[in-house]
């Protein structure tokens, strides 16, 4: 069971790029823009920085992703990888290596760059396996939690559809309040329910999109954070979870849930000593691959009421306003998933927010938000739940 | 002396009718249907579902022989009974063959197999064929997909072989040489007069000649003929009663190649009465005639699916050119997908019994049954204290489902379900043969067994799901 790091590490800058089709940039383009922008955000110089974290599924093996075209000078830098997790993963490793002690100041920056591939949606390639495994697509598996949260709940395929619908024109709303998104524009809801369909019952406007993007962040420990700014984000809770695959083998998972999703909030929660999220969380971002995943998320994270989440969606709770604004940035929606990126630009939304940067989707003075990362399939996944705020205590 | 045990049959769930092939070449006519092999399915695949049928109330592990007969085979070089053997959990001891090469394969494998079940047990003959003719060519209209599939033995034999009779004759009808997919025929009065009637003449009088029977002593009469008109012919000519002929079921499946008479002749057992003498008769290069007599102990044959079940059982494709891209006789544009990897076949070997006979574990400890298989258990998390224990004859439900449009398949969208098990377990696997708006979370389903993709020339077999026929 993790400690919790109870504030002792604060993140004393950030960077994050444009998400989007950068036909024009490599992915080691995208890794100086966020790096560099994050060093100054701090106020510091390459020379300064002790060690290197960086997250990619797939755009490069190892370090030297990053080293090379950083000439980061012999310094460590340690790749890392879990999946749709892997920024905040990154985050979570550079963390922990400025608490421990072993170094000062430390970097995680995460890339993906997804539109070199010629294909629309995200493409992972495998080992060697004996090929039996199902040939899914992503929006398919995760389309799995649609009917069955649909009719455990009563809902009908309309109603259903709606709510879904509810919280991609959210999110979209959001996304056209915030110039580094991929789509900046809002999108009125039959426009979504009509979209074709990709895997019933989810259509085109029910998936996020695909982009490149890059987003960093420098890190060290709170005792030092002063001489670098007034103002850092201190962390409050870092959880990672690794299910075991038992929704895929056991009969007692019903796909209205993600398992991995509660298991890392509470783990958080705990971290962080909260027991109302509700009341408590002033923002999150959360990982909205597909809608029906934002709707479960909602319940898995305690946000809602188990089968009263869809209610929410319709009440408006989680717009911008509401009593819990959820991916006020746009989400996964409005900025695609560059996979390595992705943690680490919901932690830019929560520091621009805190910093009142946030511009016209700036939140009324928010103290503490989350950020929930999840990467696999909703019967065996892996999840990320960061906690920051920015007052001590 | 060994006979035959059991039967089953298997005829694929699609249906393609003559008016629509003709029609998507402007032209009139054609009547009847033919029954057509979905993309993942092939003489292998069907041949399993014949076995399974033939199967009913029956193990696998007595069985001391497989024997496939198809002239469509996956491998030129590599065998398949053998993967027959494996999707059906038969046993390590166990003598394998393929019979291949001609249309009467499927009679010289029956015979093989009564003799193999005299010498040495249970042996199990299924015959599957999936040919194709060239587009707008006789071959495409006349050709069907379909396998049926006999337990031979010496025990429990609902009809023992009386005597048989064969000839044999180095003779060009029709062929296909290597690579070549499509039929190819001599001029059909050539083939009639001097290759299929002769031989089928000889056959039929050396058997009955043997045993002194006249015509009119046999309850049915099971002929191989190349179409209808033929058949009617050969009938004629042999002095047959209509009411004697089994029906070709070229209207409703088309001519099955190799199949042909192994589901002929399980359509005659599903009516035939103790003491029927039922005359089989396969031709192709020679002819092999069998007489066979029904015992007593058909009456006690548990009910199986059968030719009837899987006649009845259809949907028929409304557009040509599905059929064409099932057939893979189209060039279709590639998905904007990563085209499929070859599997490994280590890999595969390792976990053939899971994949090819669904055998996942089940925990010894607290029982959870679970696929894939596993060496710590998903419930009590006891390492190593698991068993076999097979999936694919338990009865199945939906537990959710999507209907995926953006897979690249022949047959899109493609729908994947979460399938539960009754007893325990679930597989998260693709469906097949599906209508996506009859699905729904509750909904019976049954296992099937598919090749799943071809790539590098390595196949790959495996389960999916599909609506109980």
């Amino acid at each position: 069971m993790a400690k919790g790091l109870a504030d002792r590490v604060s993140i004393v800058g950030m960077g994050c790029t444009k998400f989007g089709e950068h036909w024009d940039k490599s992915a080691e383009d995208l890794l100086l823009e966020a790096t560099y922008e994050a060093l100054h955000d701090a106020g510091i110089a390459p020379d300064d920085v002790d060690a290197y974290w960086l997250g990619t599924l797939s755009s490069g093996k190892s370090g030297l992703t990053f080293s090379v075209p950083m000439k980061s000078d012999y310094k460590p830098v340690t790749r890392v990888e879990n999946y749709c997790a892997t920024g905040s993963e990154a985050f979570r490793n550079a963390c922990y290596a400025v608490a421990s002690g072993a170094y000062d100041v430390v970097v995680a920056v995460g890339v993906e760059k997804l539109k070199d591939s010629g294909y629309s949606g995200l493409v992972v390639s495998g080992g060697d396996t004996d090929g039996t495994e199902p040939n899914m697509t992503a929006p398919a598996a995760f389309s799995f939690l649609a009917p069955a949260y649909f009719k455990k709940y009563g809902l009908d395929a309309k109603t259903g559809k709606e709510v879904l619908a509810r919280i991609a024109w959210k999110n979209h709303r959001n996304g056209a309040l915030n110039p580094k998104a991929q789509f900046q524009a809002e999108v009125p809801m039959e426009k979504i329910i009509r979209s074709p369909l990709v895997a019933a019952p989810l259509s085109v406007f029910d998936c996020s999109g695909v982009a490149d993007g890059a987003a960093a962040a420098v890190i060290v420990r709170t005792e030092d954070a002063q001489k670098f700014r007034p103002d850092p984000v201190y962390v409050k809770a870092l959880s990672v979870v690794a299910g075991y695959g038992h929704g895929r083998l056991h009969q007692d998972y019903d796909f209205t849930t993600i398992r991995e999703n509660v298991a890392a909030a509470q783990d958080a929660y705990r971290q962080a000593g909260i027991t109302n999220p509700r009341r408590e969380i002033d923002l999150a971002e959360v990982h909205d691959c597909f809608t029906p995943t934002e709707l479960v998320i909602y319940e898995d994270l305690g946000f809602s009421e188990r089968g009263e989440g869809w209610k929410d969606v319709m009440n408006g709770v989680f717009d911008i306003g509401g009593p819990l604004p959820v991916n006020p940035d746009g989400g996964l929606k409005s900025f695609g998933h560059p996979v390595g990126a992705s943690g680490l630009r919901m932690l830019y939304e929560l520091w621009l927010q805190f910093h009142g940067k946030a511009g016209k989707r700036q939140l009324d003075n928010p103290k503490l938000g989350l950020t929930h990362n999840l990467g696999g399939f909703p019967w065996q996944a892996v999840c990320a739940v960061t906690i920051v705020g920015k007052e001590l205590g | 002396m060994a006979g035959i045990v059991s039967y089953g049959a298997y005829i694929p769930y699609h249906r393609l009718s003559r008016r629509t092939i003709a029609e998507a070449f402007g032209e009139g006519g054609g009547t009847g249907e033919k029954a057509v092999a979905n993309y993942d399915e092939d003489s292998v695949s069907m041949a399993v579902h014949a076995g399974l049928d033939a199967l009913t109330g029956l193990t696998t592990a007595q069985l001391a022989a497989v024997y496939l007969a198809t002239t469509t085979a996956p491998y030129a070089e590599k065998l398949a009974a053998t993967t027959v053997a494996a999707a059906l959990d038969c046993p390590a001891a166990l003598r394998t063959a393929d019979f291949t090469d001609t249309l009467r394969a499927g009679t010289t494998a029956l015979l093989a197999g009564l003799e193999t079940a005299a010498q040495r047990g249970p042996v199990l003959v299924c015959a599957a064929d999936c040919r194709i003719g060239g587009a707008q060519g006789s071959f495409e209209k006349e050709l069907g997909d379909a396998a049926a599939a006999f337990v031979l033995g010496e025990e429990d034999v609902i009809a023992r072989l009386v005597d048989v009779h064969s000839v044999s004759a180095d003779f060009i009808d029709q062929w296909r040489t290597f690579g070549e997919r499509t039929v190819r025929a001599w001029e059909e009065r050539f083939i009639l007069a001097e290759g299929y009637f002769p031989q089928v003449k000889a056959a039929v009088e050396g058997v009955l000649t043997k045993d002194s029977l006249t015509p009119d002593r046999l309850a049915k009469v099971v002929l191989y003929a190349p179409n209808a008109r033929a058949h009617a012919a050969a009938v004629k000519m042999l002095g047959f009663k209509p009411e004697q002929v089994q029906d070709p079921l070229l209207e409703q499946v088309g001519n099955a190649g190799v199949a042909s008479v192994p589901l002929m002749l399980a359509a005659a057992l599903e009516e035939a009465k103790p003491g029927d003498l039922i005359l089989v008769v396969g031709q192709g290069q020679g002819s092999d005639a069998l007489l066979l007599e029904v015992t007593e102990a058909i009456v006690k044959l548990p009910i199986r699916r059968g030719v009837k079940g899987h006649l009845d059982s259809k949907k028929t494709i409304s557009n040509y050119t599905t059929y064409l891209k099932w057939k893979n006789m189209l060039a279709v544009e590639a998905g904007r997908r990563p085209q499929r990897k070859r599997p490994s076949v280590p890999a595969m070997w390792r976990n053939q019994r899971q994949n090819l006979a669904l055998v996942g574990s089940r925990c010894t400890v607290c029982g959870t049954p679970q696929y894939p298989r596993q060496r710590v258990c998903v419930h009590c998390k006891t390492k190593d204290a698991m068993e076999p224990y097979a999936f694919a004859d338990k009865p199945a439900r939906i537990a959710t489902y999507t209907v995926d449009y953006l897979t690249v398949s022949p047959d899109p969208p493609t729908v994947f379900a979460v399938v539960d098990f009754s007893g325990g377990g679930r597989v998260i696997c693709e469906m097949t043969d599906v209508e996506p708006e009859r699905l729904d979370i509750g909904m019976e389903v049954e296992m099937t067994f598919r090749r799943l993709y071809e790539a590098e020339g390595l196949h790959n077999y495996a389960w999916k799901a599909r609506m109980k026929r």
